[in-house]
């Protein structure tokens, strides 16, 4: 039975190395996250209108909070959608 | 009596009904501004968005007059102001938020940045 390393695929196995995530308040050196501002915080929901979790956002866990926060108030001030469908 | 209360910064955003005429929709705000000035706050910046569309219908309106305001009151006038919202009618929706320095810088940048781009 070939051995582990023997096995020889056509071609490389190699996984491609996907860029690094960053925070990216913190690269730019935001502090303030707005709720009046939609169409920046469309940048965090999905089409469905719903928030991306942090390993998709690559938010730090202070920014992630601040940007959930202002959505909230954003969609309690009907700038952004609790739900809909073709958000984009 | 507790001191002359600290004064601290907020954000005021109400949304009027859209059946508001013109100048109700003026002097509802200014309505607004002047109760703040009698509780001894200060107007920072008023910002009066016009007719907007609603992501989602409130009220079975799905269009609403925005207003916002920055403005510095003492701690206790905010309860106050909040009764008052709720009894006015032309008022579908209110929120008071508090506003920290880095939201205040925040804000001061941006009206500078509108401020230049109408003066150029």
């Amino acid at each position: 039975m070939a051995k582990q390393n023997e096995i020889k695929f056509l071609t490389s196995q190699r996984v491609e190395k996907r860029p690094k995530k960053y925070c990216r308040f913190k690269k730019m050196g935001l502090r303030y996250i707005d709720y009046k501002d939609g169409e920046f915080l469309k940048k965090f929901l999905n089409e469905q209108g719903k928030m991306l979790p942090r390993r998709i956002t690559g938010n730090s866990l202070k920014f992630q909070r601040k940007v959930s926060q202002a959505i909230k108030k954003a969609r309690q001030m009907a700038i952004l959608p609790y739900v809909t469908d073709l958000l984009k | 009596m507790a001191t002359e209360n600290k004064l601290q910064s907020y954000e005021l955003m109400v949304i009027f009904t859209p059946v508001l005429s013109e100048d109700d929709y003026k002097n509802a705000q200014k309505k607004y501004s002047d109760y703040i000035k009698e509780h001894g706050g200060n107007i920072v910046h008023q910002d009066a968005w016009g007719l907007r569309s609603l992501a989602y219908p409130i009220q079975k309106k799905t269009t609403g007059l925005y207003f916002v305001m920055e403005y510095e009151a003492p701690t206790n006038t905010n309860a106050t102001l909040e009764i008052q919202m709720n009894r006015d009618e032309s008022i579908i929706r209110h929120m008071v938020t508090r506003i920290d320095k880095f939201a205040a810088a925040y804000n001061q940048r941006k009206r500078n940045k509108l401020a230049t781009e109408n003066a150029s």
